[in-house]
């Protein structure tokens, strides 16, 4: 599967308080964003536990983008700082485990940057593009 | 409790190497408050193995189960099953758990999948202290509750060794002088006279030096 073809599948972790109003605010401002990104809503990234991830890329997700509020701004205060750190942590055991660490991405982004949220998607798919598929997906999915 | 950490994933693989079927299994007491080993880090670790048998064409089947205490007959039982099923146990539990389960299973080759660390207490989120090197004498009563085997580097039992700076460690800067500690509590619980006896040499002769250790309850017993 060359560059031009492949779509990676994305799935995009929005915290309902924020990033996934801010997915909502991008459909209302009409802005499109790449099909193959799957938004799944959570109460906050901090609910978010390190096996979440896992589980995507085991499912064989290409990258998986989570998407909390600016720091400082979470609704139960430190649920998106809890949420970097876990990601961090999924980062080494993807590489452990050999999946490049590029694939996990979070981003803080508010109810109000929906311009934002459609950017980083797009760099998101790019960078996805650059790697080429879930490398699991090769032998089985 | 005991508290341990989870080995590399690249080091798992290497122990299991040549199996098709692991059954990573799970422990629910002391390695499940370190988050080392419990139902969670089952789930994870499983995973990684998973995604990296994949990939490196390994095709290796990975089953999970989490059973209440791996050190404790009765829990493995639970687990007889499935350890029947499978070519080998990843066991996710301290060193008494990885031991227990080899000894009931002598045909079944069992890895540790975690490195035990030590016998210490949650100090505060995601860190953990050790308090406790089970040197077979507890001598805590005489020292504030405040463990000058353990928690001093140089195991000092009569007074402090001089080298501490502001009422830090010469050899750990990042932790308190035990002696700092000791002199404190038993100042404020008044007690300080304690400090006035001349401690004898420790009887080592009861600590893990001689091989491992132990206990007879003979009233337990028929």
């Amino acid at each position: 599967m060359d560059n031009e073809t492949f779509e990676p599948k994305i799935v995009a972790f929005c915290c309902h308080y924020c990033a996934y109003a801010s997915a909502d605010l991008a459909g209302s401002m009409r802005l499109q964003y790449p099909t193959g990104v799957r938004i799944i809503r959570t109460p906050c990234t901090g609910r978010l536990e390190v096996e979440y991830y896992m589980k995507a890329f085991e499912n064989g997700a290409d990258g998986v983008l989570v998407a909390g509020c600016l720091e400082g701004g979470c609704h139960f205060i430190d649920g998106n700082l809890f949420a970097k750190k876990r990601v961090n942590t999924t980062r080494i055991i993807l590489e452990e485990s050999g999946i490049e660490k590029e694939r996990l991405r979070m981003v803080n982004i508010s109810a109000a940057m929906a311009k934002n949220l459609v950017e980083v998607i797009f760099e998101m798919v790019e960078t996805v593009k650059k790697l080429g598929p879930n490398p699991i997906r090769k032998v089985a999915i | 409790m005991i508290v341990a950490q989870r080995k590399t994933i690249p080091e798992i693989l290497g122990s299991i190497n040549g199996h098709k079927n692991i059954l990573v299994l799970g422990c629910g007491t002391c390695v499940t408050v370190c988050l080392a080993g419990g139902e969670r880090e089952v789930s994870i670790i499983s995973s990684a193995l998973r995604i990296a048998s994949k990939k490196s064409g390994l095709q290796i089947k990975v089953n999970e189960l989490t059973i209440e205490r791996q050190c404790d007959n009765v829990f493995i039982e639970s687990a007889a099953e499935e350890i029947k099923k499978n070519d080998a146990v990843l066991s996710l539990g301290c060193g008494a758990g990885v031991q227990a389960i080899a000894e009931r299973y002598p045909d079944k080759p069992v890895y540790a999948g975690l490195n035990t660390d030590f016998l210490g207490i949650l100090e505060t989120r995601g860190v953990w202290y050790e308090k406790c090197m089970q040197c077979g004498a507890c001598i805590l009563s005489d020292f504030g509750s405040i463990c000058p085997v353990t928690r001093c580097a140089k195991h000092m039992l009569n007074g402090p060794c001089g080298g501490s700076r502001e009422e830090r460690c010469e050899i750990h800067a990042d932790q308190p002088c035990a002696w700092q500690l000791i002199y404190k509590r038993l100042k404020e619980i008044g007690q300080l006279e304690k400090l006035d006896t001349i401690y004898p040499l420790k009887d080592w002769s009861k600590s893990i030096s001689g091989g491992s250790r132990t206990i007879i309850r003979e009233d337990h017993r028929i």
